[in-house]
C-alpha cells in the first residue's frame, strides 16, 4: 500500500452554530493515501457524514468550520488548503478534484431531466471548451462503464431501477475522472445483490483509475471487506485508525470491539461476530484491499 | 398514454357537466320571462328563431326532458344560442364573439405576464431565503388580499382621474371605428394599461408567495446539494434544478386559479366599462337578457376549461413523471 | 396515537413526492387536555396569533355592533348632508345622504362576517364528507367523486353566483351563504382527497384496518386528527373567498342592499360619485376587506408552517443565521475563526439536530404520494 497523501485533514472541526451549539466534528486528523480505500464507520449521529461534507464544505448553514484545515495534494505537485479557498474557487475545485456519490440516489438525481443533460452539465461548467457532439460521447462512455448503457442517455431518473441510478451516481461522480470519491452510504437502500455488485464495480473503477475513496457507512463488515483502512467514529472524534486487518484481529479502542461484536453471525454461537467461519477468508479479504467475492 | 385518455375523458365529462348545468339553469329560474318576450315582440322574432329560443329555454313543455335534451345539444352543435334580447335580436353567437377577444387579449396578456413576473420574483426571494428581500413578503400578503375592485377604483381615481395619464373607461376612444392601424392599436394599448395594470398588482402577490414557498421547500431537496456539489454555477442550480421543480406545484396552482380568475375578470370589466364578455354577462344579467346570459355561462365556463386543458398540458411537458403516474 | 401530519408543500401541486416527517421518539400516551393542546398548536405561532387577533377583533365588532355604533347605518343626518369630511360628530364622515359611514361599517361586519363562516362551515362539511371518503374508498367510487368535484372547480364561481342570485329578488343570508359555498367546497375536497388516499396507505390506518377497527373508527380516531391541519387552512381559505365573493357581489349590485355589508358601503360609493374626493367613504371599507383578508392569510400561513416544518425553520432560520454573518443561499461552507465555538457540547449518538439537518439514511426514502398543499389558491379578484 502507498503511502503518497492525497489528503490531510488536521484538527478539523464542524459546528453547528445553532442555540445550543453542537460539535458534530471534534478536533479531527488522520491522513487518506492516493488509491486507498478508507472506511468512515460509526452509529448514527456520529459525524461521519458531517466530516465527510465538512471536508468538502458542502454543510449549509448554520454549520460552521471553527478549526483545523483540510490540505488537498494535488497530483500535479500543488497543495490546495480546501478551507482558505473562495466560493468561486470551491466550485470550480468541487467534482473536479474530488467527487461525491450519495446515498438515496432516487431524490439525489432532478427528477425532471434527464440523465444525460445531467451528467453533461458537469462539463458544461467545467470543461467548457467541449463540442455538444463530444459530451454526448464521453456521457455515454461513462454510462457503458458502469454498467448502465448509453441508451440510458434519454431516460429520466423514475425509467430506472435503484441500483442502475445508484451506478448513475458513480458515473457522473467519475465524469471528471477526479482523484478523490466520496462515497455516503452508496448501497444502504439497495438489496443485497445489487449492493455486491456496485461494490465490485467501486472496485474495479479504483484499480482501473487509481482515484481515493472514502466509504461512509454503518455497515462494519461490508468495510472489512473492501477497505485498506477503517476509521471508527464516535460522537465527533476518530477512536480508532487502522487497516482493515488490524480492527479485525487486534481492535484496539473499547468502542470498536462493541461495534465488532454487535454484528450476529450466522453460523455458530450466539453473539458471537462469524464465529465459526474462517477467520482467513475475511482476513485475506481485507489484507489484499479489495472486495475479493 | 393512459394518462392523457383519462385527462381527456375528464375534461370531456367537464365539458358534458357544463353543458349540463347550462341546460337546467334557466329552468330553474324563477318567471318566465322568455314567453313574456316573444309575447310582447310577435312580429320580430321569426318562428324558427322563436323555436331555438324555445327549445333553449326549456319552453317547448309539450316535449318530454329528455326530448328537449337531445335538441339542446343539436342546437348547440349548429352554434346556434339564441338571440339575445338586449342586443337588439342579434345572435348570441355573435354577441359575445364581438366581445371575447377583448377579454381574452386583456386579462390573458394580464395574467400571463403576472405569472412570470410573480414565479420569477417568488423564485429569487425564495433563493436568497433570509435576505433582505424577504421584506417583500409582507407586502406581497397584502397586495393579495385588497379586494380587486376596491384597488381598481382607486387606481383609477388616482391615475386617471386625477392624474390624467390614462383613460378611466372603455377598450377605445369614443366614436372610433376599430381598425387595424397604429393609431387604434396605440390608442387600444393607452385605454388598456390601467385595467390591465390592476391585474397584475393584484395576482402578483400570490403567485410571490406561492413560488416562494415552493423554493423554500425545494432547496432542501437532496439533487439540489448534489447539483452544488458538482460545483454548478449558482445561477444554473436556481434555474435549472430548483425552478424546474418548484414551478410545477404553480402551474396546478394557475390551473385551480383560473375559475377565480374569471371573477376578477368581470370585476374588472364592470369597472372600466370594459367591453369584455364580463361586461356583456353583467349587463344581460341587469337586462334580464337570458339568451345572453346562458350563452355566456357556457362560453365562459368552456374557456376555463381550455385554459385548465393547456395548463395541464404544460405541466405534463415539464414533468416527465405525470406521464407515467396519473395525478 | 401521534399526531405527525402528513407533510405537505403550502401551494396545490398534484404530482410532487412528499417526504416524510421524521418519526418523532416514542411518548408517553397523551392525556386528553394535551391532546387537545396539540390540535391547536398549528395556532401557536407569531403569525396565527397576529391573525387570529385581528379576526377576534372583527368578531368582537360584529357581536357588540349595536353598542359600539355611534348611530344607524341608514339614519340620515341632516346637518351632515354631502358627503362631509371626517368631523368630531362623525368619525369617518357621511354619505350623500348623511349617513354615518363609521356606523355602516361597524354594522356591515355583521354581514360580513356571517356570510363568511356560514359559507365556510358549509363548504367545509361538504368538503370533508366528499373528500375524506373519496380518498377512502377506491376504484370507480373514488373516481366518480372526484370527477364530481373536478367539475366545480372548473365552473367559473362569479358568473354562477351572479346568475343564480340574481334570479332571488331578496335572497337570505343563508341562501347567499349556501351559494357562496357551492362554489369554494371543490378546491377541499380536492386537497383532503389526496391527503386521505396518502393516510390510507400509512402503517397505522393498516394496522388498524388489520385490527379490524370499524369504518367510521378509522375515519374519525385515525384519520381525521392527521387532517385537522388541512380542514382548518381549507376552511380559512373558503372564508376568505366568501367574504371576497360577497362583498363583489354586493359591490356589484347583485345582492340587494338589504344585506349591508363593507361591498354595500362600496357600491353606494361608486354610485353617488365618491370617487375621487370623498376619501373616507371608500377607503376605510376597502381596508376593512383588505385587513380581515389579511388576518385570514396570516391564519393560514400559521397553519401552513405548522404543517410543512420546512418552511417554519427555513424562514427564521435563514433570518437568524444572517444576523449572524452567514448567507443562507451559499453553497460552501463557512470556515470561521470561532475559538467560542469550540469545544461545545458533542452530538450525542442518533442527536436530533443532526438527525434534522441530515435525514437518517433509512428514513429518507421518498414516499411518491401526491403532495399535499394547505394554501389557498392566489386569485386575482
Amino acid at each position: 500500500m502507498n503511502t503518497d497523501p492525497l489528503l490531510t485533514v488536521s484538527n478539523f472541526s464542524v459546528v453547528y452554530d445553532v442555540d445550543p451549539p453542537v460539535e458534530a466534528v471534534s478536533d479531527v486528523s488522520f491522513t487518506l493515501n492516493r488509491g486507498e480505500i478508507l472506511g468512515l464507520a460509526g452509529e448514527s449521529g456520529c459525524g461521519k457524514t458531517s466530516l465527510a461534507y465538512g471536508v468538502q464544505r458542502l454543510l449549509k448553514p448554520p454549520a460552521v468550520i471553527p478549526q483545523g484545515s483540510a490540505i488537498f495534494h494535488d497530483e500535479s505537485g500543488t497543495d490546495v488548503d480546501m478551507n482558505a479557498l473562495s466560493e468561486e474557487e470551491m466550485r470550480r475545485f468541487r467534482w473536479d478534484k474530488a467527487s461525491m456519490v450519495f446515498q438515496g440516489a432516487m431524490s439525489s438525481l432532478n427528477p425532471v431531466t434527464k440523465i444525460g443533460k445531467q451528467l453533461a452539465d458537469v462539463f458544461t461548467t467545467h470543461r467548457p471548451g467541449m463540442s455538444r457532439a463530444e459530451r454526448t460521447r464521453e456521457c455515454g462512455d461513462l454510462l457503458d462503464l458502469v454498467g448502465v448503457g448509453r441508451d440510458r442517455l434519454k431516460s429520466y431518473p423514475h425509467e430506472l431501477s435503484g441500483g442502475m441510478r445508484q451506478r448513475v451516481m458513480i458515473a457522473m461522480a467519475l465524469a471528471l475522472k477526479p482523484q478523490l470519491m466520496i462515497m455516503d452510504e452508496p448501497t444502504t437502500a439497495l438489496d443485497v445483490l445489487v449492493q455486491r455488485e456496485i461494490l465490485q464495480q467501486i472496485s474495479e473503477l479504483r484499480t482501473q483509475f487509481g482515484f481515493s475513496v472514502v466509504f461512509i457507512t454503518h455497515d462494519l463488515p461490508l468495510l472489512l471487506e473492501i477497505s485498506d483502512r477503517i476509521a471508527i467514529m464516535l460522537q465527533g472524534e476518530i477512536v480508532e485508525l487502522d487497516t482493515a486487518a488490524n480492527i479485525y484481529h487486534h481492535a484496539q479502542h473499547e468502542y470498536t470491539r462493541k461495534l465488532l461484536g454487535s454484528f450476529p453471525s450466522l453460523t455458530g454461537e450466539r453473539g458471537g461476530f462469524v464465529y465459526g467461519r474462517s477467520d482467513d477468508t475475511v482476513a485475506a479479504g481485507a489484507v489484499t484491499g479489495g472486495a475479493t467475492s | 398514454m393512459r394518462f392523457f385518455l383519462r385527462r381527456t375523458a375528464f375534461y370531456l365529462f367537464t365539458a358534458w357537466a357544463a353543458i349540463t348545468i347550462n341546460f337546467f339553469l334557466p329552468r330553474m329560474l324563477k318567471g318566465d320571462p322568455v314567453n313574456a318576450y316573444l309575447a310582447k315582440n310577435q312580429g320580430r322574432v321569426s318562428p324558427e328563431a322563436a323555436d331555438s329560443l324555445r327549445i333553449l329555454f326549456g319552453l317547448n313543455t309539450d316535449k318530454s326532458l329528455w326530448q328537449q335534451y337531445v335538441e339542446y345539444w343539436g342546437l348547440l352543435l349548429h352554434g346556434d344560442l339564441g338571440l339575445s334580447f338586449s342586443k337588439g335580436l342579434a345572435p348570441v353567437t355573435e354577441v359575445i364573439a364581438a366581445g371575447l377577444p377583448w377579454t381574452i387579449g386583456l386579462v390573458g396578456i394580464a395574467t400571463i405576464l403576472s405569472f412570470f413576473l410573480g414565479t420569477s420574483l417568488g423564485a429569487v426571494i425564495g433563493w436568497r431565503r433570509g435576505s433582505r428581500a424577504d421584506a417583500i413578503v409582507p407586502v406581497a400578503t397584502f397586495l393579495s388580499t385588497v379586494p380587486y375592485f376596491w384597488m381598481a377604483l382607486i387606481a383609477i381615481a388616482v391615475f386617471s382621474v386625477s392624474l390624467g395619464w390614462f383613460p378611466a373607461s372603455h377598450a377605445y376612444s369614443k366614436g372610433v371605428v376599430p381598425n387595424w392601424s397604429w393609431d387604434f392599436v396605440g390608442d387600444v394599448i393607452h385605454h388598456g394599461t390601467l385595467p390591465a395594470l390592476t391585474i397584475v398588482v393584484a395576482s402578483l402577490g400570490g403567485w410571490i408567495l406561492g413560488m416562494r414557498n415552493m423554493m423554500m421547500t425545494v432547496l432542501d431537496e437532496d439533487y439540489v446539494t448534489v447539483a452544488q456539489a458538482k460545483g454548478l454555477s449558482p445561477r444554473r442550480v436556481l434555474t435549472h434544478y430548483a425552478s424546474r421543480n418548484a414551478v410545477l406545484p404553480q402551474l396546478s396552482s394557475f390551473a385551480l386559479s383560473l375559475g377565480f380568475i374569471v371573477g376578477g375578470t368581470l370585476v374588472m370589466e364592470l369597472v372600466f366599462s370594459y367591453p369584455g364578455v364580463g361586461k356583456q354577462l353583467l349587463d344581460a344579467t341587469n337586462a334580464k337578457d337570458y339568451p345572453l346570459m346562458q350563452g355566456l355561462f357556457l362560453v365562459i365556463t368552456l374557456a376555463v376549461l381550455v385554459a385548465n386543458i393547456l395548463a395541464d398540458v404544460a405541466h405534463a411537458a415539464l414533468d416527465p413523471r405525470t406521464r407515467m403516474t396519473e395525478a | 396515537m401521534t399526531s405527525t401530519t402528513s407533510p405537505a408543500t403550502s401551494e396545490d401541486s398534484t404530482t410532487d413526492p412528499a417526504t416524510p416527517d421524521p418519526a418523532p421518539p416514542s411518548r408517553p400516551a397523551k392525556t386528553k387536555r394535551s391532546k387537545a393542546g396539540s390540535a391547536f398548536a398549528m395556532f401557536r405561532n407569531g403569525k396565527s396569533l397576529t391573525g387570529l387577533i385581528i379576526l377576534g377583533f372583527f368578531t368582537l365588532v360584529a357581536i357588540f355592533g349595536d353598542v359600539l355604533a355611534p348611530y344607524e347605518p341608514r339614519a340620515q343626518d341632516p346637518e351632515a348632508y354631502g358627503a362631509q369630511a371626517p368631523s368630531m360628530a362623525h368619525l369617518l364622515g357621511t354619505t350623500n345622504m348623511g349617513e354615518d359611514i363609521l356606523s355602516q361599517l361597524i354594522y356591515g361586519t355583521r354581514g360580513v362576517l356571517v356570510v363568511g363562516f356560514l359559507s365556510g362551515i358549509i363548504a367545509m362539511i361538504v368538503a370533508v364528507l366528499v373528500g375524506v371518503t373519496a380518498g377512502y374508498v377506491a376504484g370507480w367510487k373514488s373516481e366518480s367523486l372526484s370527477a364530481i368535484t373536478n367539475v366545480f372547480l372548473v365552473l367559473p364561481a362569479l358568473p354562477l353566483m351572479i346568475i343564480v342570485a340574481s334570479n332571488y329578488e331578496s335572497p337570505s343570508l343563508f341562501l347567499i351563504a349556501a351559494v357562496l359555498a357551492l362554489t369554494g367546497w371543490a378546491w377541499g375536497a380536492r386537497v383532503l382527497r389526496a391527503q386521505t388516499m396518502s393516510l390510507r396507505n400509512r402503517d397505522f390506518v393498516q394496522a388498524a384496518r388489520a385490527n379490524g377497527e370499524k369504518l367510521y373508527r378509522i375515519i374519525t380516531v385515525e384519520m381525521l386528527p392527521n387532517l385537522t391541519a388541512i380542514i382548518a387552512s381549507s376552511f380559512v381559505g373558503t372564508v376568505t373567498a366568501a367574504v371576497l365573493g360577497l362583498t363583489t357581489l354586493a359591490f356589484i349590485g347583485i345582492i340587494p342592499i338589504t344585506n349591508l355589508n363593507w361591498g354595500t358601503i362600496l357600491f353606494w360609493a361608486q354610485q353617488n360619485g365618491a370617487f375621487p374626493d370623498a376619501w373616507w367613504w371608500y377607503i376605510p371599507a376597502g381596508l376593512c376587506i383588505a385587513l380581515l383578508g389579511m388576518a385570514l392569510s396570516l391564519i393560514n400561513f400559521g397553519i401552513d408552517e405548522y404543517v410543512n416544518p420546512r418552511l417554519r425553520s427555513a424562514g427564521e432560520r435563514a433570518r437568524a443565521m444572517r444576523k449572524k454573518g452567514y448567507k443562507a443561499s451559499s453553497g460552501v461552507t463557512t470556515v470561521a475563526n470561532r475559538p467560542d465555538l469550540h469545544g461545545s457540547t458533542p452530538g450525542a449518538p442518533g442527536s436530533s439536530v443532526i438527525a434534522e439537518l441530515h435525514e437518517d439514511p433509512l428514513e429518507t426514502e421518498a414516499e411518491d404520494e401526491e403532495t399535499i398543499s394547505t394554501g389557498w389558491p392566489r386569485r386575482s379578484s
